[in-house]
């Protein structure tokens, strides 16, 4: 789960580090008031769960606070790879001059946390990243014991950062070490850890902040939890999460309910694989989970017909401990429940198939058909989809 | 012969008294899968499908002589399980349990690293070595012996490869699920240099999927040391970028852990890679 800039600033600040006192406003006048409050030139910063906000216009300096609504009017509503704005974050401006990359992060492969610093912050730093990585310091944490004074000095002196700043940067960088790991975070990032002019003292500042959250370990963070942003979420992938349902939308036309992600994502492809030279593909990834008991069928179901792009469902389940016929019951089931007159392909294999399929077919469900092979099921739904046309 | 388990296994079941333990534990008993016990804080002396039922791992090791712990716990107190396993010194651990926090992981990982034992999983299906020993929750009847070793990140996508496998008429050495996390107890290369010592696998069946590079260090692995044919399936080809597929580590991160990028890397070196999930029979048979 991501959180907003200004919500990781909030908490970065909570871990002691020295961040902006910005408001966020959501309507123009809201930023008029904050920016007036704040005095001064201020900054007036889309918050959306989207990369490239500056490079999109979503960022914007205010020389006073009539500036400030007018660049909140605009920002407000605009739409930013694919998100709409719809609240926005006013920060003082600040006198900078320089910026610092600072983040920790799970590193996947090395399977430890990972702490990365660059003297080149800013908006470039993926372009940093691609052409001069070297540019950028990685030092590994071993979990058990965290990170160490001595870690920091390498990162600060590997950075060349100026002597005089390294005890601030000790400070932050431990705030936001301690932060992660409060937080089950996978990611907190700084960028830019500005190098700011402030009543004629330098101090280090985190002027954008950035933080992800492990949704295994969501459950011990309900105050992260009550930061989820459900406006950018698709209403399906809301209802899905609310069902314990693994589901994530996508813009084809094949509705797929799949027991297992593996199982699902080869569900996913085989559709595109018959389906692609026709401009045909699956609708979402959708995770039934083990026991396809008739109410997670029936709320699959639901999910999967709300998609008004969909044209035709396509019911995988291999009954491993699951037995087959079970899961026909449980599809029978939710028909009652959730009629539809969709073209729906049924393909039941493993244990107690034979029985499965029985009940499928006595059902006399006319717009139901059955399949044996994952091949021929999703063929089949290409076929309906390419007949709805 | 098989790799990790088989008729010397003797297993404990951590979190045999609740409903997922004990169904599992029931239908590992009736495959034949030596189980010895069960463990349960708080239930010390109880019995459950006739196996005594300790408090801790080390008391049931104690009294039994288990060499293979199998973790049925919920995802709170899954990486303490672990932990446990590992304090006791069970050589062989497997973890069902999907969902563990990845800095819990990170922490066992840690700790793993400097033991003896080996941790299968976590959010995996288990090992089933056809005819000898299931430990997880793979059903049984799928798998026949015969000399195809199958390793695989999913749980029903090994079901559906190993059955078509089993209805054409090919068995199996032994099927390992190293499981969907993003941080893992045992990786494709353990298992590939396990099938690749273990002289009655044949040839070898991998399944991945998107997200990491797991399949990548496979492939450069099955270059440089495996002189047994690979067939590979990796799932997740129309899988958007920077979404989790339903496992945790089922995710592209910016341009990093692509189907596309572990396809071409694997047929770079000599791998079979299978289109979809029945073709792999095929390649086997080729």
């Amino acid at each position: 789960m991501n959180l907003h800039e200004y919500q990781a600033k909030l908490r970065f600040a909570e871990f002691g580090i020295p961040v902006p006192r910005g408001k966020v406003a959501f309507n123009a006048n809201e930023a008029y008031e904050i920016a007036k409050e704040l005095g001064g030139v201020t900054v007036v910063k889309a918050q959306v769960h989207s990369g490239g906000r500056g490079k999109a216009g979503g960022v914007k300096v205010a020389k006073n606070p009539d500036e400030a609504r007018e660049h909140a009017s605009k920002i407000l509503g605009m739409d930013i790879k694919g998100h709409t704005v719809n609240k926005v974050l006013i920060d003082p401006g600040a006198n900078i001059k320089g910026e610092i990359y600072l983040a920790v992060t799970n590193d996947r492969a090395a399977r430890k946390p990972l702490i990365m610093a660059s003297s080149e912050g800013g908006m470039d730093i993926e372009e940093v990243n691609r052409t001069a990585p070297e540019k950028i310091k990685r030092i590994h944490i071993n979990p058990l014991i965290g990170l160490r004074s001595y870690q920091i000095t390498e990162l600060a002196s590997g950075i060349n950062l100026p002597h005089d700043l390294w005890k601030q940067f000790e400070k932050i960088a431990l705030g936001l070490y301690e932060c992660y790991a409060a937080s089950d975070a996978t990611l907190c990032e700084i960028n830019p850890l500005a190098v700011v002019e402030e009543y004629g003292q330098t101090i280090l500042k985190a002027l954008d902040g950035k933080m992800t959250i492990d949704g295994n370990g969501l459950g011990r963070h309900p105050e992260l939890e009550a930061l989820r942003d459900t406006s950018e979420e698709p209403q399906e992938e809301i209802t899905a999460r609310e069902s314990d349902l693994s589901y994530v939308k996508l813009d084809g036309q094949i509705g797929c309910m799949v027991n297992g992600a593996g199982l699902a994502m080869a569900t996913m492809d085989m559709t595109a694989h018959f389906g692609e030279q026709y401009g045909i593909g699956p609708a979402n990834f959708l995770d039934v989970g083990g026991g396809a008991d008739p109410e997670q069928v029936a709320a699959a179901l639901r999910i999967i017909l709300s998609d008004k792009n969909v044209k035709t469902i396509l019911i995988n389940i291999f009954g491993g401990i699951t037995r087959c016929d079970d899961v026909a019951r449980g599809i029978i089931t939710a028909m009652n429940e959730v009629p539809t007159q969709l073209p729906i392909i049924v393909r039941l294999i493993g244990t107690n198939q034979e029985e499965g399929l029985a009940i499928i077919n006595s059902a006399n469900l006319t717009n139901m058909t059955g399949a044996k092979t994952l091949y021929e099921a999703a063929q089949k739904a290409v076929e309906a989809v390419r007949g709805a046309k | 012969m098989a790799i990790l388990v088989d008729k010397n296994t003797k297993l404990v079941v951590q979190g045999i008294t609740g409903k997922q333990g004990r169904f599992h534990a029931q239908q590992m008993i009736e495959y034949g899968t030596n189980v010895v016990g069960g463990v349960r804080a708080g239930k010390g002396g109880e019995w459950v499908l006739g196996k005594p039922v300790f408090d801790t791992v080390k008391a049931a090791r104690e009294a039994t002589g288990a060499n293979c712990s199998i973790i049925y716990v919920p995802a709170e107190g899954a990486a303490d399980a672990i932990l446990e396993a590992l304090d006791a010194e069970i050589e062989l651990i497997v973890c069902i349990t999907e969902g563990i926090p990845i800095q819990d992981m990170m922490k066992v990982r840690a700790i793993l690293d400097t033991s003896n034992s080996r941790l299968i999983g976590a959010n995996c299906p288990g090992l089933l070595t056809p005819g000898q020993a299931k430990v997880g929750i793979m059903p049984g009847y799928i798998a026949t012996p015969g000399p195809i070793g199958v390793v695989s990140k999913s749980g029903t996508l090994t079901y559906e490869a190993v059955y078509a496998l089993t209805q054409r008429g090919i068995g199996q050495t032994t099927c390992v699920g190293i499981g969907g996390d993003p941080i893992n107890g045992t990786s494709f290369l353990d298992v590939l240099q396990m099938f690749e010592e273990d002289p009655n696998t044949e040839k070898v069946v991998l399944i991945g999927e998107i997200g990491g590079t797991d399949e990548q260090k496979a492939a450069d692995f099955i270059d440089k040391h495996m002189t047994k044919p690979v067939v590979a399936f990796i799932a997740g080809q129309r899988a958007p970028a920077g979404k989790t597929m339903g496992h945790a580590g089922a995710l592209v991160e910016g341009n990093v852990g692509t189907a596309a990028e572990k396809i071409e890397k694997l047929k770079s070196v000599g791998v079979k890679v299978a289109s979809y999930p029945e073709q792999i029979p095929d390649l086997i048979m080729q």
